[in-house]
């Protein structure tokens, strides 16, 4: 399988004025995209997608694809929030270490109207306001990572047709790269789910 | 209205739900309706006069705000003992108005509630803007503006650190916070228009300038999964925050000794009256927006109704905690506490203590009225006077407090003077810049979230199941079930 792939890749290089990206089908509402991505998925391919305008609910099952696992991640971040606080106000306000943090500071035990020198209790809404802060930001770095976004380009996005993905129309990509990726098999692959229509893309050769 | 007649969609027959989105039976046409006033190519004429009136406020804050700043908070009506006055009512006020915002997309969210797509994604921005707003009154109040950084943990070369058990300081870390986070809710929910706005653009800079911010979205499935899912936790994280933020706040008041401000009543009353606040401010914005733009198919009467109801039940909950406020000074026996309340509603402050509860208990009961809560020219000015009353009850909790404390040798009456008025009126000219550009520049709706709620965007929508294609033309009126829902 590897080698048919393989092969298609480099007379496409040689020889064609533009390499082939994907091939994208183009379908008219979601009842339709959810039973051509369950076709698909069945047919063995990996580098695949759907495009839609919105989540399409059911598409994730159809699609086959696997928990994310951002929540554990942004659990973690979290927690290192939760201790940054922590450790935060306790070095600055309780005790009078000195380390090395980009520059050499030391600690300030203030005593406030009689307060414990660990007065944890009147820590905690920094403590969970960081928290708070370390979670979200790391929700959407890592939510935009996993995503491999930001892109400036990608080409798709020079595809006319795929526009109206954005809009009201919904697509499956697959990509020439994926091992089962033979351009005529896969075309008729897509066109057996009723496709309203296929089209492949290149990659820009400007 | 202006030949427009307001679909009644507020009664639900039992079995189907009236539908959110009226009028347009594809996908497409709700793009279109929520992108038409970033496209046109100018601006409605009512959209430039307030723009003009808002960029003089702004000029004039710039000036109070730079006069105040090379002169001394002494331009200001401060004295002893009304240290704090317009600047921090102002502060309580616009961080107050944000809180609508932040339930809408976070809480609403969470409960499931679909109407909410309609209105969240200018609630949000309105958050942000008062926000902004909100921070700038703190800022300067500190006096010496140039000193600010000591708010935030620097090393520095006196070698001190702020002083954590500061509810001042909490309120540094909760309003930030509260305001990174908000901003990256707004942004995140943002992307996938800003994706149709550069899909649509016929000029190459607005194709460039949209295409940057979208960040290369391409509606893909296995983003949307890990999308929706960072949605949902941004949504689970805003919650516990935004009641956290006024919570703050009120410890401001309510953890120092002042008769009038000690009371263990705060958090949750500060809490209530910021949504109470913020949803009168949506419906002030909401309700000229969707005249002006053309958005009544998808802010509709169900919406401004349901908005109208939350004021009505957040209002009866501040005019409970007015009413728990006066009986426990009497209760507790306290004598500086019992003061502290007959002077707050019969003393120097008294007309500022009665328009407050006039515009903040006593008129949104009309909204128990149907035909009050539908008809866009009461729930306009109703919710005007909830503005008004809003911005009174912080007035009233920090100023009649301050004036007369303990010693009735130390009182005094704070008067504003005409820096104090200048820049209260300039955050709104700010906050109307910001709002107005806002309109002129992004989809005011949330156009992939609003797509998500119509009943055909199920893939099992009864108009599919038919092969009808791309006909669709049965009305919307079908409950979605839970094909709308973001949860992944």
């Amino acid at each position: 399988m590897t080698t048919i792939a393989t092969q298609i890749r480099t007379t496409a290089a040689t020889g064609a004025p533009a390499r082939l990206n994907c091939l994208l089908a183009e379908y008219e509402n979601p009842a339709q995209l959810l039973a051509a991505a369950e076709q698909i998925r069945d047919r063995g391919y990996r580098y695949w997608d759907c495009h839609t305008p919105f989540p399409v609910h059911g598409l994730d099952r159809a699609m086959g694809i696997q928990r994310t696992l951002l929540p554990v991640m942004v659990f973690a971040a979290g927690a290192a929030g939760c201790t940054a606080g922590l450790v935060l106000q306790l070095f600055t306000n309780s005790f009078e270490f000195t380390v090395w943090a980009m520059v050499w500071v030391t600690g300030y035990p203030f005593l406030i109207s009689g307060k414990p020198a660990l007065s944890i209790p009147a820590f905690i809404p920094v403590i969970f306001e960081l928290t708070v802060l370390f979670s979200a930001l790391s929700t959407v770095g890592l939510m935009l990572l996993l995503n491999h976004l930001p892109r400036l380009h990608h080409p798709l996005l020079a595809c006319n047709r795929f526009r109206r993905a954005s809009d009201d129309r919904f697509f499956i990509s697959i990509e020439a790269r994926d091992p089962r990726f033979y351009r005529s098999k896969t075309e008729a692959d897509l066109r057996a789910t009723g496709a309203a229509a296929v089209e492949a893309v290149t990659e820009g050769d400007d | 209205m202006h030949g427009f007649t307001e679909i009644d969609n507020t009664a639900d027959t039992p079995g189907t739900r009236a539908p959110l989105v009226l009028g347009a039976t594809r996908f497409h046409e709700v793009t279109a309706t929520v992108c038409r006033p970033n496209e046109s190519t100018r601006p409605p004429m009512a959209w430039t006069v307030m723009f003009v009136i808002s960029l003089l406020l702004v000029m004039n804050l710039g000036f109070c705000v730079n006069y105040l700043i090379f002169t001394g908070v002494g331009v200001w009506g401060l004295n002893n003992p009304v240290m704090w006055a317009f600047d921090i009512t102002n502060f309580v006020f616009w961080v107050g108005i944000g809180h609508a915002g932040t339930l809408i997309s976070a809480i609403l969210f969470l409960f499931r509630q679909k109407w909410r797509t309609g209105i969240n994604r200018f609630a949000e921005a309105m958050t942000i803007f008062a926000v902004i707003c909100a921070g700038l009154f703190p800022g300067i109040h500190v006096g010496r503006v140039w000193m600010a950084y000591w708010l935030f943990p620097i090393p520095n070369q006196m070698e001190m650190w702020p002083q954590f058990r500061s509810p001042l300081l909490w309120d540094v870390f909760a309003v930030s916070t509260y305001f990174t986070v908000s901003l990256m809710f707004w942004y995140v929910g943002l992307i996938p228009d800003l994706a149709t706005m550069r899909d649509r653009a016929k000029g190459k800079v607005q194709q460039i300038a949209y295409g940057l911010f979208a960040l290369g979205w391409r509606g893909s499935n296995r983003h949307w999964h890990r999308y929706e899912r960072a949605y949902l936790l941004l949504a689970a994280l805003s919650t516990p925050l935004v009641l956290s933020v006024h919570s703050v706040v009120s410890f401001d008041f309510a953890t120092s000794q002042l008769p009038g401000w000690h009371t263990t009543i705060f958090p949750p009353y500060f809490v209530a009256g910021a949504i109470f606040s913020g949803f009168a401010m949506v419906v002030t914005l909401a309700v000229p927006a969707r005249e002006l733009f053309g958005l009544k198919n998808l802010i509709t009467l169900r919406h401004l109704d349901n908005m109208n109801k939350v004021i009505l039940v957040t209002g009866c909950m501040v005019g409970y905690a007015y009413g728990m406020e006066f009986f426990i000074a009497w209760y507790s026996g306290a004598l500086y506490e019992k003061f502290a309340f007959m002077n707050r509603a019969f003393g120097q402050y008294a007309w500022a203590y009665w328009i407050m509860v006039s515009c903040n208990v006593i008129t949104p009961q009309l909204f128990w009225s149907k035909t009050v809560r539908t008809s866009i020219p009461l729930m306009f000015i109703l919710s005007l006077f909830v503005n008004v009353g809003m911005w009174f009850e912080r007035f009233v909790i920090i100023v009649s407090s301050l004036a007369n404390d303990f010693l009735p040798t130390s009182w005094d009456k704070f008067v504003p003077t005409w820096v104090d008025i200048g820049t209260m009126l300039g955050a709104f000219g700010l906050f109307g810049v910001l709002f107005l550009l806002f309109c002129r520049f992004l989809p005011m709706i949330a156009i992939a979230e609003v797509k998500a709620v119509m009943p055909q965007a199920d893939p099992h929508w009864e108009g599919w199941q038919h092969g009808n294609g791309a006909g669709a033309h049965v009305a919307a009126a079908h409950e979605p079930g839970e094909s709308g829902s973001r949860s992944a």
